[in-house]
């Protein structure tokens, strides 16, 4: 069963068609890297992923449950970690993971125990009393990271988590998620449009114009060119990144 | 069921530690009704004389008729901004954190409804305790009494500003929804001046009046407050409770902005 199955799925605006004919599976324990120029429709993709848009057309499938047909079941195997904090800066790092153990119904006891340990985990136990508003964005990711965790999900979504990091930051969190995909056999998908959070042994897809310009492994995908970051421009158009 | 109790419990405490940081809020949320209680009820008690109506036994001061509108808009200025909150929240804040709970989204959004309600109750009372040291005091059984009542209508409320935020593209709008919404239903009801001296000075402005939802909300608390049901306004503010929550989860769609924006 792969953690992660989109099939035929498209999605239109109106007459401006987003998505067109995606179909790609992540496997358990893998690191999908989707990567895609600003415009693409990564986040039309991330917003039909969580649910937040409705399926028009193709399905989607989290470990096995269809999110058209068995909502319930495929959010309850879906962490999110979405680009923009969705963290409440005024509340406290605990107060923040108690209210998502909530919203997934678990009971104050059995929230209390998965808090702990995604704290410890996330080397943020000290941390736990202070604002959000406190942190710095590594730190907020970090937290963000454990909520998405505490239900135990087997796929974890990061849209563009890395996203607004200073170099560091982004380089660390990037090994960390890697770090949680390889201990605990969770699935990733990580989208991004920055070539330097992609490693070679990675699933990568690439997205452009709604459509799924290449699927496979990086080393592969980025074997006919110089570089990733050429095969990458090739076949979005996009200027050659660093 | 426990999995929908720890649920609702969660939202409703979540909304209160926000309630107890915005401090400031809440207090601002007072000035207004106190504004009219303290400077406009003074000014216009020598002007507007109430007869004896139903649920008074006795000649009341004009302070002591509009408490109950005031308590009401409380609930009607708190209802509208927590569900335009929504809207806010539904594309890039808190609330797409709340969707993506297994939870079905109309358990969600009626959880989030109540808890905004509740929260709203608080600034109710604090507003008729205020109220009560002027010297408006409504018998205490009576208070107790209005707490359903309350509940009840600012459900409505809420259930009212989340179907018309459905309508609404971003949250600026506020201003159009003050101008077009919470104005018309305020002064349009029974809030500030019993319906038949309305009828005495225009026969159409009395009839919008009396379908106004609002009214129906105001006599409803009015007369729990003074511990009487007013059957009819009950009935009307359950059967519209019931339908506008239904029509407001039906409607809630995140992407219809997008299309919107796009389209």
């Amino acid at each position: 069963m792969n953690a992660l199955e989109v099939s035929n799925l498209a999605f239109a605006y109106g007459a401006r068609q987003a998505l067109q004919d995606l179909s790609f599976r992540v496997e358990p324990g893998s690191f999908a890297a989707l990567l895609g120029p600003n415009g693409a429709g990564k986040s039309t993709l991330i917003a039909l992923l969580t649910r937040l848009y409705h399926l028009q057309q193709g399905d989607i499938q989290v470990m096995g449950n269809s999110l058209g047909q068995q909502p319930r079941q495929a959010l309850r195997q879906l962490g999110v970690v979405f680009q923009q904090s969705t963290l409440d800066l005024d509340l406290s790092v605990e107060q923040n993971l108690r209210y998502h153990a909530a919203l997934h119904g678990l009971a104050k006891a059995q929230a209390k125990v998965r808090i702990d340990e995604e704290l410890a985990r996330q080397q943020l136990d000290e941390r736990r009393h202070e604002k959000v508003r406190a942190l710095n964005g590594g730190h907020r990711r970090r937290v963000e990271i454990a909520r998405a965790l505490l239900h135990r999900p087997r796929l974890l979504l990061l849209d563009e988590a890395s996203a607004g990091l200073d170099p560091a930051s982004r380089l660390a969190l990037n090994r960390h998620v890697r770090q949680l995909c390889r201990d605990q056999g969770l699935a990733v998908l990580w989208t991004t449009h920055l070539l330097d959070e992609v490693q070679a042994s990675d699933e990568l897809l690439i997205l452009n114009r709604g459509r799924l310009v290449a699927q496979g492994p990086a080393q592969r995908i980025g074997a006919d060119d110089a570089s990733l970051a050429a095969t990458f421009a090739r076949l979005t158009g996009a200027e050659e990144l660093a | 069921m426990n999995i929908y109790w720890h649920c609702l419990a969660g939202i409703v405490q979540r909304e209160w530690l926000r309630f107890v940081l915005q401090r400031s809020r809440f207090f601002s949320a007072l000035v207004r009704p106190l504004l009219w209680l303290l400077v406009f009820a003074a000014g216009f008690r020598a002007a507007l004389g109430i007869a004896i109506i139903a649920p008074y036994d006795t000649y009341i001061t004009y302070e002591t008729y509009i408490v109950p509108g005031l308590a009401c808009m409380i609930l009607l200025f708190n209802g509208m901004q927590g569900s335009l909150s929504m809207v806010y929240d539904r594309e890039m804040g808190s609330m797409r954190v709340l969707l993506t709970s297994p939870l079905p989204r109309a358990f969600l959004l009626a959880s989030k409804l109540l808890a905004i309600a509740l929260i709203s109750l608080l600034q109710v009372y604090a507003f008729l305790a205020i109220a009560w040291f002027y010297g408006v005091q409504p018998p205490a059984w009576g208070l107790l009494a209005a707490l359903p009542a309350l509940l009840l209508v600012a459900l409505l409320l809420s259930a009212l500003g989340l179907l018309l935020s459905n309508g609404i593209r971003q949250l600026e709008n506020f201003a159009g929804v003050m101008n077009f919404v919470i104005f018309p239903l305020f002064f349009l009801s029974s809030a500030l001046y019993p319906l038949w001296k309305m009828r005495e000075a225009s026969e159409w402005l009395y009839w919008l009046c009396a379908l106004n939802p609002f009214s129906h909300a105001v006599e409803l608390v009015r007369f729990a407050l003074y511990q009487r049901l007013s059957l009819s306004a009950l009935l009307i503010c359950l059967g519209l409770t019931g339908l506008f929550a239904v029509l407001a989860v039906v409607t809630f769609n995140p992407q219809h902005a997008a299309l919107r924006r796009a389209g």
